[in-house]
Formats: C-alpha cells, sequence, structure tokens
C-alpha cells in the first residue's frame, strides 16, 4: 500500500530534479522560469499529501493560495521577461549583469 | 492497483521533469512540463485531492503553460549560444541535487512517515465533495487570505499588462475629442498683408 | 554700624565695592568724565580699605573667631560643591587691609601719574578689577574661589602689562607673562584636582580636617612608583605659586612686565599679585607641613631665586628693572621662609614688602614723572635737590629693604634669615647661606640705584634738567602715606605677628619643623633685636653692600667700567639673565613648535586625516571593493547562494 513516504519521497525527487535544472540551465531563464513551477508542483505535491494523511483540508487551502500567487507570479515574470527581451534583445542570464558590483 | 498508477505516474513525472530540464528547445520543455502538471494531477487524485487536480490543469496546463509557450514562440531566442556550458554544470547541478535529495530523504525516507505512523487514511464515500469541502473552509476560515488572492491576481494582471504595455510615442493617431471640440478660429486665420515692393 | 562682624553683608561689600567701581568706570566709561571715573573707582577702594580696616580691627584686637561661609552655591555635582564663599580670619583681614592700602594709594598716585594718558578711564577699571579678583583670591574658602582668583589677577595682569597695546614690547611682555603663567596654572590646577582626587571636596576647612589622614596616601605616576600623594599635590600647587610669585624658572616674565605703567608695577608686580603664591602656600600650610620633599623643593627654589636675581639686579639700567629684579629676589627670601616652615615670617615679610616695595616703585615712577618718562638710570643722577620728597622717601624704602636695622624690612628679612638658619630640612643650609649673600647683594644694587639716581653727576640732558621739579601732590602724599608703614610696621608688629598667637589657629606648623619657636626664646622685643643684630652676620654684609656701592658707585664711578671689561663673560651670562629667556625661546618655543609640527604632521595629518578619517574611508572603499566582486550580478549566482543557504538551514535543522 502507498504511505506517505511514498507522496514524500517523490516530492523530494521532483524538487532535486528542478533545482538541477536551475544549475544546468542557468542561462536561459524560460527554462528556469519553469524549474521554479517545477518546484511549485513538487511542494504542492508534499502538500497535499500530508492534507490527505491527516484528514485536514487545510493543506489543500493552502495549495489553492500557491497556485494563486503562482499564477500571478507567472504572469508578471513572464510579462518581466517580455519587457527585458524587447529592452536588451536577450534572455541570457550571463548577459544580464547590470547587478554586478 | 493504486500502487501501479503511482508508480506509474511517479515514473512520468520525474522523466518528464528531467526532460524539462535537459531539453535543448525551450518549446519541448514546456510541452514536457505539460506532461509533468499531468502526472502530477493523476497522482493527486490518488490522493483524493480531485478540485485541485482538475484546477493544476485547466489553470495551470490551459492557461499558465499556454502563456509560457506564447513567450517561448514570441521571443526569439539563440538556442546554441544558451545550451553553452550545459556539460560544465552539470556536475555541480547533479551534486547540488544529490545533496538536496539526500538531505531531505534524511528527513522523510525514514520511519516517520510510514504507514505505521501516519495510517492510511479510508477513502471517502461516493457521496463526498471535495469541491464542497474545499469551499467550506476557504470561504469561512480562509476568507482574507481568500480575499487577498484575488486582489493578488489582480495586481498580477495590472502589472503584467502595465509591464509589457508598448506605448509608440511617433504612431499617429486621431484625437477624437480634439476634433469634436474644434472650432473654426482654431483652423482660420484671417491676416492683413501689406503689399511689398519686389526686390 | 557693624554690631555683627561676621555678617557676610560686610565681607560682600569689601569685594564688591571695587567691582562696581571697576564696572563703572569700565563699561561705562564713554559716558563719564575723567574725574568719575576716578572717584567712583577710589570710592569702591576706599570703602573696602575702610571695611578692611574694621575687619582687622575684629580680628586682631577683638580676636574674633574664624568666619567661613557658604555665599552662593554654584553647583553640585557627584557630592562636590562648587560654591562661591568667604573665609576670613587673621591671616585674610591681615591681607586685606595690606590689599586695599596699596590699592587705595595706587589709586591715589594714578591720578598723577596717568594724568595726560588717553587710557586713564580704563586704567582706573582694571585696577579696580584687580582689586576685586585679589579680594577674591585671599577671602576664599574653597579651591574653585581661590583659582578664579588666580586666573583674574593673572587676567588683570595680562592686560596691564600690554596696557599700551599699541607697543610692540608691552604685548611680547603680556604674551609672556601670561604664558610663564599658564605654565604655573596648570600645575595649580593639576594640584586641586589632585585634592579633589584625595579629598573630594574643594572646601578648604574639610580639607585640612583630613589632611592628617590621608597623610600616608600614594600615587603611581609613573608605573611602579609609589609617590606620597600629599607631595605631589603640594608640589604641584607650588609651581603654581612659582608662575604668580615669579620664581625660578617661572620667573621670567616679572623683569618684562615693568612694560606696563608704574602704578601697576607697584601695585600688581610688586605688593600683591605677585605675593599670592606665598599667601596661597601659607594658606595651605596644614597641607604642606606633610610633606617634607615639598618644603625642601620650596626652600632650595626659594633660595636660587633670593640669590640669583639680586645678582641681576647690579647690573640693570632701566630704573624700574632694578626695582623689578629686587622683589623677584624678595619673593625668593618669602618663599625661603615658607620652605622652613616659618610661614609667619613669610607673611610677615609680605606684608612690610608690600609697603616698602610700593613705596619703592611709586617713588621710582615719580622720578620717571620727573625726567618726562626717561627710566634709564644712566641718564639720571643728582636729583635729590630736584625732588626733596622723592628722594627721602626712597631713602627710606630703600634702606627698609636692604634690612637696615629698626626698618620694617629689617625684621621680616633678619627673621627669615635666623628661621633657615634654625632649620634642619635638605637644603637648609644652601638655603642659609644664599640668603645670607643675598643681604650683601640687595644692599649693593639697591644703593647702587640710589646712588646713580639721586647723587653724583648730573647726566640728564638740558631740556629735561630745565623741567625737572618735584611730582605733584597726588604723587607724594602716597609716598608719604607708604613711607610710614615702611619704616614702623615691623617693629610694630613683629611680636604679635611673628612670635604672637596672631596666626594661631591659622597657620599649622609641625612641630619638627617649628623653627619660630626657637626663634622665640631669643626674642626679647624689638629694641633687643636692633640692637642685637648689629653685631651679626647679616648686619656686616648689609654694609659691606652698603660700603662697596658706595665705593663704586660714588667715589670711584669709573671702576664699575672697569670690572665689566675684566668680566666680560660674566656679564654676558648676566645681561642674558642666565639664558632664561633664551633657554625658553630656543628650546621650549622652539621645541613646542617642533612638536607641534611633528605632531600636526604625524598625528594629525598622518594619522587622524590619513588613517583615522581617509582611512576609514578608503577601507571601506577597499573592502567594498573585495566583496562586491561577490555581487556578481548572475542570477545563478545568488540562486546558488540561496539554495546553498537552504541546505545549510536544513543540515542544522536535521542534525
Amino acid at each position: 500500500m502507498l504511505s506517505l513516504t511514498h507522496f514524500l519521497v517523490l516530492g523530494a525527487i521532483v524538487f532535486s530534479i528542478s533545482m538541477a535544472g536551475i544549475f544546468i540551465n542557468r542561462k536561459n531563464v524560460l527554462i528556469l522560469l519553469m524549474c521554479v513551477e517545477l518546484m511549485l508542483l513538487a511542494v504542492n505535491t508534499n502538500f497535499i499529501a500530508f492534507s490527505h494523511y491527516l484528514g485536514d483540508s487545510a493543506g489543500q487551502v493552502f495549495v489553492f493560495f500557491i497556485l494563486t500567487v503562482a499564477a500571478a507570479e507567472a504572469a508578471i515574470g513572464l510579462a518581466i521577461l517580455v519587457v527585458l527581451f524587447r529592452n536588451k534583445r536577450t534572455i541570457n542570464v550571463e548577459e544580464l549583469d547590470t547587478l554586478k558590483g | 492497483m493504486e500502487t501501479f498508477v503511482f508508480y506509474v505516474f511517479s515514473a512520468f513525472l520525474v522523466l518528464s521533469a528531467l526532460m524539462v530540464i535537459t531539453v535543448n528547445n525551450p518549446v519541448k520543455a514546456a510541452f514536457f512540463l505539460v506532461l509533468s502538471f499531468f502526472s502530477s494531477a493523476a497522482i493527486w487524485l490518488l490522493l483524493e485531492a480531485e478540485f485541485l487536480a482538475i484546477i493544476l490543469v485547466i489553470v495551470y496546463v490551459g492557461a499558465v503553460m499556454v502563456l509560457f509557450l506564447f513567450v517561448v514562440m514570441m521571443l526569439d531566442i539563440n538556442m546554441a549560444q544558451i545550451k553553452k556550458g550545459f556539460v560544465n554544470n552539470l556536475p555541480l547541478a547533479v551534486a547540488v541535487a544529490i545533496a538536496m535529495f539526500a538531505t531531505i530523504f534524511f528527513v522523510v525516507g525514514g520511519d516517520s512517515f510510514s504507514a505505521s505512523v501516519f495510517t492510511i487514511p479510508d477513502p471517502h464515500a461516493a457521496d463526498y465533495s471535495n469541491v464542497a469541502e474545499l469551499g467550506k473552509v476557504i470561504y469561512t476560515d480562509y476568507v482574507y487570505a481568500f480575499e487577498i488572492a484575488a486582489v493578488i491576481l489582480l495586481v498580477g494582471i495590472i502589472a503584467a499588462i502595465s509591464l509589457t504595455l508598448r506605448r509608440r510615442p511617433n504612431t499617429r493617431h486621431q484625437k477624437i475629442e480634439e476634433q469634436v471640440a474644434v472650432k473654426s478660429k482654431d483652423r482660420l486665420r484671417v491676416m492683413k498683408v501689406e503689399a511689398q515692393e519686389r526686390k | 554700624m557693624f554690631e555683627n562682624y561676621s555678617d557676610s553683608q560686610v565681607y560682600l561689600a569689601i569685594v564688591l565695592a571695587p567691582l562696581i567701581g571697576s564696572i563703572i568706570a569700565g563699561v561705562f566709561g564713554t559716558y563719564i568724565s575723567r574725574a568719575v571715573s576716578h572717584i567712583v573707582t577710589i570710592a569702591g577702594v576706599a570703602i573696602s580699605f575702610i571695611l578692611a580696616l574694621f575687619v582687622f580691627k575684629y580680628f586682631a584686637f577683638d580676636g574674633a573667631h574664624i568666619y567661613n561661609e557658604t555665599v552662593y552655591t554654584w553647583l553640585v555635582s557627584d557630592g562636590i560643591h562648587f560654591e562661591v564663599g568667604f573665609m576670613v580670619d587673621n591671616l585674610t583681614s591681615m591681607m586685606l587691609v595690606v590689599v586695599s592700602f596699596v590699592s587705595l594709594m595706587v589709586h591715589l598716585y594714578t591720578i598723577g601719574y596717568m594724568h595726560d594718558d588717553p587710557g586713564y578711564k580704563r586704567f582706573f577699571s582694571y585696577i579696580s578689577l584687580f582689586t576685586f579678583s585679589m579680594y577674591m583670591l585671599v577671602m576664599s574658602n574653597n579651591f574653585l574661589q581661590l583659582f578664579f582668583g588666580w586666573e583674574a589677577v593673572g587676567l588683570v595682569s595680562y592686560l596691564l602689562i600690554g596696557f599700551y597695546y599699541k607697543k610692540e614690547s608691552a604685548i611680547f611682555a603680556n604674551l609672556k607673562a601670561f604664558l610663564v603663567n599658564r605654565v604655573g596654572d596648570f600645575g595649580f590646577i593639576l594640584g586641586i584636582a589632585g585634592i579633589l582626587m584625595l579629598f573630594n571636596t574643594l572646601d578648604y576647612a574639610q580639607v585640612f580636617a583630613a589632611a592628617d589622614s590621608k597623610a600616608g596616601a600614594t600615587i603611581e605616576l609613573i608605573p611602579g612608583m609609589q609617590w606620597s600623594m600629599i607631595t605631589v599635590i603640594c608640589i604641584l600647587l607650588f609651581i603654581g605659586a612659582m608662575g604668580k610669585s615669579a620664581q625660578v624658572p617661572l620667573h621670567v616674565w616679572l623683569p618684562d612686565s615693568m612694560e606696563g605703567p608704574t602704578p601697576i608695577s607697584a601695585l600688581i608686580h610688586a605688593a600683591t599679585m605677585v605675593t599670592a603664591g606665598i599667601f596661597m602656600v601659607t594658606r595651605m600650610s596644614p597641607l604642606f607641613e606633610l610633606s617634607e620633599t615639598a618644603l625642601s623643593f620650596i626652600l632650595v627654589i626659594g633660595a636660587i631665586t633670593a640669590l640669583f636675581m639680586g645678582f641681576l639686579g647690579i647690573i640693570q639700567n632701566d630704573i624700574k628693572r632694578v626695582v623689578a629684579y629686587s622683589t623677584l629676589s624678595q619673593l625668593g627670601y618669602m618663599t625661603v621662609a615658607l620652605g622652613a616652615s616659618a610661614y609667619s615670617a613669610a607673611v610677615f615679610h609680605l606684608m612690610t614688602h608690600a609697603f616698602f616695595k610700593a613705596l619703592l616703585f611709586l617713588a621710582a615712577g615719580s622720578v620717571i614723572i620727573g625726567m618726562h618718562h626717561v627710566q634709564d638710570i644712566r641718564k639720571m643722577g643728582g636729583l635729590k635737590k630736584y625732588m626733596p620728597i622723592t628722594y627721602w622717601t626712597s631713602l627710606i624704602g630703600t634702606l627698609a629693604l636692604i634690612g637696615f636695622p629698626g626698618f620694617s624690612g629689617f625684621f621680616s628679612k633678619d627673621s627669615i634669615i635666623e628661621a633657615v638658619q634654625t632649620a634642619h630640612i635638605p637644603g637648609a643650609s644652601f638655603a642659609y647661606y644664599s640668603v645670607l649673600l643675598g643681604v650683601f647683594v640687595t644692599a649693593l644694587y639697591s644703593l647702587r640705584l640710589f646712588f646713580i639716581v639721586f647723587h653724583g653727576e648730573e647726566r640728564m640732558d638740558n631740556h629735561t634738567k630745565e623741567h625737572l621739579k618735584e611730582s605733584p601732590w597726588v604723587v607724594t602724599i602716597p609716598l608719604i602715606l607708604l613711607a610710614i608703614p615702611s619704616v614702623i610696621i615691623g617693629g610694630m608688629t613683629i611680636g604679635s605677628v611673628l612670635y604672637g598667637d596672631y596666626f594661631h589657629g591659622v597657620v599649622f606648623v609641625s612641630e619638627a619643623h617649628n623653627v619660630l619657636e626657637h626663634l622665640k626664646e631669643e626674642y626679647h622685643g624689638p629694641l633687643a633685636m636692633v640692637l642685637h643684630s648689629l653685631s651679626s652676620a647679616p648686619f656686616m654684609l648689609m654694609v659691606a653692600g652698603i660700603a662697596v656701592a658706595w665705593l663704586l658707585y660714588m667715589k670711584n664711578p669709573s671702576v664699575p667700567g672697569k670690572i665689566k671689561d675684566s668680566f666680560q663673560w660674566l656679564y654676558t651670562i648676566m645681561d642674558n639673565k642666565y639664558g632664561f629667556d633664551i633657554f625658553n625661546e630656543k628650546v621650549i618655543a622652539a621645541g613646542t613648535r617642533g612638536i607641534g609640527n611633528l605632531l600636526s604632521r604625524i598625528g594629525d595629518i598622518l594619522i587622524i586625516d590619513g588613517i583615522i578619517v581617509n582611512g576609514s574611508a578608503k577601507s571601506v572603499a577597499w573592502f567594498s571593493g573585495i566583496i562586491r566582486h561577490m555581487q556578481t550580478g548572475y542570477l545563478y549566482h545568488y540562486a546558488f547562494a540561496m539554495i546553498l543557504g537552504l541546505i545549510a538551514l536544513l543540515v542544522i535543522v536535521v542534525y
């Protein structure tokens, strides 16, 4: 039978993969954003698993809000990306170093 | 049966996630992300979170991922340059990922969350409504958070529009209100001109 | 009128009368005439003189108890009271009479002396202010007020030395006086700080009461060396006295202070202010008695001053400077008396000296008026027949100065010499021979001055000679009035002041040092003392001094020139005043400037500006220049840092 551990480990795996993704694709902001979405997915999976096994719907409410915020975040992030590309003609992270000290 | 479904969709999820981070083409990455969302939705169904699973598919796959695709296609991205240094970063990425996973696994992998500690809950009856259940909680205990979430979405809408809105000052367009309000003397000027001898 | 003498109103009136006069003459000087300005200031001083006489009568004859009251509490901080208060006893009342009398005489005299001076009102304002300051100093019942008076008389002295502020040498002299006094005052205020540290109070009575119990206290100024706190305090206080009372090596300002008008030389630089140090040490006798080291120090300094400053008087040609050096020498005598624990003798000499030295200065001033402000004695001579009153009063002053038996100076100076002879503390024998030789030197230079000025050839030019006449009555009356005490005051008061109980309960002398007690056994009245002295060493030396002066300057006036030629090196040393001025200028002033430059270059420009101010800014820039490389601007670097942090946090939480 499926225990809570199964879901948690799945979440951990997805989280680790997305983290690796951030490092691998460290030039492409788009894929970075996708990796962030994937991370949120892993976290949401954990929330839902706990909610289910604890019999408490609060976990699901959290996921609901996370999805809301993540949607807004994705929209704004992509909008920034568009503006960025419009101004710099690139989304290559290595060229985006205006914050350099 | 459930275990089988879990492993199948887990495999889908993990593999598509791996593909998301490794494929060259962002469009493909977006599609693999969609696949991983689908697998994830299936796993959420196993956890009896039907509402969220559907929301994930409708909102995420239907809206957010489409947005992603739009952006990917809109932007003219130089893929060769983007992929440079991919292999160099791989060992570091793997190391960090393994370290992360090891740390988390150390916590969740043991007996702390096993079936003996967290007993597997009985499946709900057929007339159980996950939507009604969530609704009750959201509109009572979390109503303020819900309102704030609405505001955040509004902010997201306005921010996205205002960020990407492109004003073009040099394009010519009509100003209707001025055309309507115009008077004849604004347009016509009568002047007296002295006759001058030709030089 | 004064039923209750211990009423503080009387003391306030004494102090404030000259202050009010000074303010009227000084602040409102533009609105009042010359006559009004001298009338108000003289009235102020006269009131305080009359009141001082009453106070003196009350203490000396009616046997009043010591008055010690606080008039005004300025502030209280951490249990320490900063107050204005009066402590009046026999010592104070005597000082009050001396100061007010001399001051009154000088005020009167000034009317004549400064008659044509444009700074007439300013001058009256200053001397009244000085009188006020001196009252504050002598009437103080605490160290703070003492310091106030101390600094105030220093300030007035500065103002008056530079009275002719358009004269460069006067400006130089007043600056010099001020700076040299600063050195002394620095020691003085350190001494007061030491008092505060040791006794935790500034009140005389409390300090003296606790003095015995603190005698064993030590201080570690240099690590590893324990010094007696009392000794340190006493020497520091005495350094202050050295500045004010012009003791070697802080004496250099006094001869130069003769740049000021003559009345001031009489009032401040001979009779009153310079005796502040003597007065202060006498007042602090309960402290000084506890430290034999400090007494020895005082004794030696005084002896050096008494003898060597006398030598310089012999070669001076400026009439006021000769008197100034005699003042230095006499101050040395007083200091020697202090060192020998003969405080009464010191104060006694202070009093007699105040009268005859003021007399001598005013007489010198009278001569200067007659000579139309020529001060060089080489251009004088034979003034006896032109200025008889000045001549006779000068003679009295001179005889009093050299200690001719029967004159007031004789009693005080002879007592000091005998007291030193009896003393046993280290340095006493050196001091004894110094003061003994000093008698000869004093007689020599005093009579030299006297002979050159009043006898012999008339060396002035014809124009001056035609106008030469006796000074007006405002000048001669003070001379006569001062001549009287110069003759009689010594014999009159020696019995009670020195050997009586006048200073009982005011001056404290420990048993071991009580030299005056020995002298008392041999004292059989003033007349006996005069007779006895005729066969003593000081008298012989004095006669020898007179004889030498007569031989050199009356009989054979060419001899001094020959002596000068044969001992050119000695003359050069003395003409340079033993090189104190050169030393001060070359070593101390130049050294200070050098250190200042060094500190400015190293301390200020290099360390403070360079390292601390600019350096801290630079180091911030340097440090940020290094750490800003951490801010690469690359997103993944920030992400990596975040993740590392996350892992680290997880590890911490988990393990």
